[in-house]
């Protein structure tokens, strides 16, 4: 039996969770309910060695360090605009964890079970257990699978070939059926197998998804691995596990349906819409119908002389590590009188609130960032938008055309405005792959090059004026 | 209440927990809050410590010793990459910060 004080210590960890939770939802005690639950963690973490009589302890200790230094080393090191695929990493190794620790115990309970000849574990167990090692494995090969689409090693476009729902319901239908015969005849083998069709499960999961959708399946796929470690925490017969993964996973389902509704598409039409409707793909290909393009100078004029302008910041614009040029070029705007705000898409970059922490990189206040709803109305009084490194947010494709993947996407009404200037490296689409339709019209101009370089010289034009 | 029963409730009561206590947050911290999230479940490190502590094939414990690491990976650099992020939202907010504030720390 476990002591009373190990019990109570493991549920002031809990407790310490809910309030990490709670703390990161709101922007004032962010950073401390983060903290926080960096505490509770080690906390828990540090209580078997206190009163189990555990062995290998040396070993364990070693593979602390060896995680902790590549758990450190690659959270410094990460770059903001890689931040989704770093997440997207550290979830999949997480839910790896959780099928290896399932898969052990599940050797340890079939060795018991023989040594008495009885076995004394129940049904559920053997459940929770089968359970926690498909979706461990279906959390480790799908995050493996986005982390390759978002780090460009794979097309990020979605991915689906004939049989592949066939496939995907045969493994699955496996994969219950295995679950069935871990109840019924436990078997170690059944649990690598096991384990071997979670894998391709979540390979199959997230290859027709594409594009703008990875992120929202890597939310999803945390809450996945959130209840893998509730399952674990029940075989294990751990409650802070338990109640750690079940918060997770109850959140993480939640802010997965937030992240959908904020790009008007339901997690269904994410997960399987391109097998649905294959055709509806755009051509990922540059287009050579004529458009009008200007140099920096004539830009410049444009956007020192008008009274109020948008800047609707993209991915590009962080890839390209431009935000301090484009900070520096709003701060002389605004010291010319101009009056500047910057219009944050949800799904901004590349995963909902990533924009606003490559924005907060570059330092620029809070106040200016205004979000799609608050801004909407005001693009009509606005004489110029600048799009910087944006395409698929301002594509009013998502309004007007049905076949379009973005069709239903709320989007930024940057048309409405008087004049619009897109800057781009080149008429390559967006991450969505199709075509921007604003981009030939009338009221467009464009500014060719590289972000941060176009910026510098845009900045200098404005500065001379 | 049978054993099953107790674990039910308290995941069941965990359910509405997990979901009331980010059923406000902005959209601006999104991607904060799901990194934070993700860093939590990495207290699957707890399991993996208590399993290979207990393991005695030197198979088991190699497997227990992955499972360490991989759990380890995900919790520390899950808090550690959540705070960085965290980080640039609590700086003064005040356009004449130190220009080079965001490069320092590339």
């Amino acid at each position: 039996m476990t002591p009373t004080w190990v019990q109570l210590a493991y549920l002031a960890c809990a407790v310490c969770f809910i309030l990490a939770l709670k703390g990161l939802s709101g922007p004032r005690t962010a950073r401390a309910g983060n903290l926080l639950g960096a505490a509770a963690a080690v906390v828990a973490c540090a209580i078997p060695f206190v009163h189990l009589d555990l062995d290998h302890v040396p070993l364990i200790l070693g593979a602390i360090a060896v995680g902790t230094g590549v758990g450190v080393l690659g959270a410094r090191r990460v770059r903001m605009t890689q931040m989704p695929q770093m997440v997207a990493l550290f979830n999949g190794v997480g839910g790896g964890a959780a099928a290896l620790v399932a898969l052990l115990e599940l050797a340890h309970m079939i060795s018991v079970a023989d040594r008495l000849g009885v076995d004394p574990y129940n049904w559920f167990v053997y459940a929770a257990t089968a359970f926690t090692i498909v979706v461990g494995a279906v959390s480790f090969s799908g995050s493996a699978v986005t982390f390759a689409k978002l780090q460009e090693l794979m097309s990020a476009r979605p991915v689906v070939f004939p049989g592949l729902p066939i496939a995907f319901a045969v493994a699955l239908l496996a994969a219950v059926a295995l679950s069935v015969l871990t109840v019924t005849a436990p078997a170690l083998w059944v649990g690598i197998v096991l384990a071997v069709l979670g894998l391709a499960i979540g390979v199959l999961l997230v290859l027709p998804v594409g594009g703008a959708d990875v992120p929202i399946v890597i939310s999803l796929l945390n809450a996945f691995t959130g209840l893998t470690v509730a399952a674990g925490g029940y075989v294990l017969g751990s409650t802070v596990l338990l109640v750690a993964g079940t918060l997770v996973g109850a959140a993480g389902t939640f802010l997965t349906l937030l992240m959908a509704r904020a790009m008007g598409r339901s997690v269904a039409h994410i997960l399987f819409g391109a097998l649905r409707g294959g055709s509806t793909l755009g051509a990922g290909e540059a287009s050579d119908r004529p458009v009008r393009s200007a140099g920096p100078d004539d830009v410049a004029i444009l956007l020192g002389y008008a009274s109020r302008v948008i800047i609707v910041p993209g991915y590009g614009l962080a890839v390209a590590q431009a935000q301090h040029t484009l900070r520096e070029l709003v701060d002389v705007l605004g010291a010319r009188g101009v009056g500047v705000d910057y219009a944050i898409h949800p799904v901004a970059g590349r995963m909902p609130g990533h924009m606003n922490v490559l924005l907060a990189e570059a330092q620029v206040p809070y106040e200016q960032l205004k979000e799609m709803d608050d801004i909407n109305g005001e693009f009509v009084h606005t004489d110029v938008v600048l799009v910087v490194g944006a395409n698929d947010v301002v594509n009013p494709a998502a309004r007007t055309s049905p076949d379009a993947p973005i069709y239903g996407m709320p989007i930024l009404d940057a048309d409405h405005a008087r004049q619009i200037v897109f800057m781009k490296r080149s008429m390559r689409p967006g991450f969505a792959g199709i075509e921007n339709e604003l981009l030939f019209d009338p009221k467009t101009t464009l500014l060719f090059g590289d972000a941060k370089d176009t910026l510098g010289k845009l900045l200098s034009a404005v500065k001379a004026l | 209440m049978s054993e099953p029963v107790v674990w039910l409730t308290i995941f069941v009561l965990s359910v509405f927990v997990g979901i009331e206590v980010i059923s406000k947050v902005s959209s601006t911290l999104h991607t904060p809050l799901m990194s934070g999230a993700n860093a939590i479940h990495g207290i699957i490190l707890l399991g993996a410590i208590v399993v290979t502590g207990g393991a005695d094939h030197w198979f088991a414990i190699t497997i227990g010793l992955i499972a360490i690491v991989l759990a380890a990976i995900n919790m520390v650099g899950g808090f550690v990459v959540t705070d960085r992020m965290l980080q640039m939202f609590s700086t003064p907010q005040r356009p004449a910060a130190r220009p080079d504030g965001g490069t320092e720390r590339r």
